[in-house]
């Protein structure tokens, strides 16, 4: 399936930019009418990718973090978040709830929280060269 | 981002404003917990009415705090939730650590 529009963004892993990275996403999907809700949903998906990128990706130092995101007939849309960071060894201990390897004030629910809003969520990364979140979902009915 | 409505060793109330993620968050935690430490009271309240946004960095910043209210023996009220925040509260079953209402005030 071809997209009917794509975007594509980049920043630098500074936390200033979670609030930016958030509008700048929701902000691309606007034209498809989504609820307050959806739109909460999505800022919230990317709100946590971005942190994991922002914290663990790139450790606090300043990298850059890639966002693309793709509009498909139907309202499907698919969010892609990139850094070209540490990379994580074990994927599927990383999605554990609760599990996290920050410090005392993470609640190590990012991954849990992106699945809970978002109708898939894909992770692949390579260790010590990138980590890529693509997350899909509808915007209009979110299947249950 | 947040505001000291009472202050007193019974009762620390803090409304929180804005958004609360990650960003936010490492700039609100330092100045909580100096009051916190401060006060030392025996309630904390954090009155969520006025935020706009949070993601589960706003979760962490309750467990850390609900960490720091247990070592002096204190319990934590988080009041007037807004119906969007419930997802990520649920999902990270704080409900079972600290005293929760949505949208209400309890006290």
């Amino acid at each position: 399936m071809k997209a009917i529009n794509s975007m594509k963004l980049q920043f630098e892993s500074r936390s200033v930019n979670e609030s930016f990275a958030r509008m700048a996403v929701s902000g691309f999907l606007l034209p498809l009418d989504p609820t307050i809700e959806e739109i909460n949903d999505i800022k919230t998906a990317v709100s946590e990718a971005v942190t994991n990128s922002i914290i663990h990706g790139y450790k606090e130092k300043i990298g850059t973090i890639y966002i693309s995101a793709f509009i498909y007939e139907g309202g499907k849309i698919v969010i892609k978040v990139k850094d070209k960071g540490k990379g994580i060894a074990d994927i599927k201990k990383a999605m554990e709830p609760l599990f996290t390897t920050g410090d005392e004030d993470r609640s190590g629910l990012g991954f849990s929280v992106m699945s809970s809003v978002m109708d898939k969520v894909k992770v692949t990364s390579k260790p010590m060269l990138f980590t890529q979140v693509t997350m899909e979902r509808r915007i209009g009915s979110k299947s249950v | 981002m947040f505001e000291i409505i009472k202050s007193n060793e019974n009762e620390l109330k803090i409304l929180l404003t804005g958004e609360i993620d990650h960003h936010t968050t490492s700039e609100l935690r330092p100045l909580v917990d100096k009051e916190i430490l401060q006060t030392t009271p025996s309630i904390l309240i954090l009155d969520f009415s006025g935020v706009t946004f949070m993601d589960s960095s706003g979760v962490g910043l309750i467990m850390g705090r609900y960490r720091i209210m247990n070592e002096i023996g204190g319990i934590i009220h988080v009041v007037n939730i807004p119906s969007s925040l419930r997802h990520v509260m649920r999902v990270s079953g704080l409900n079972k650590l600290a005293q929760f209402d949505f949208e209400e005030e309890k006290i």
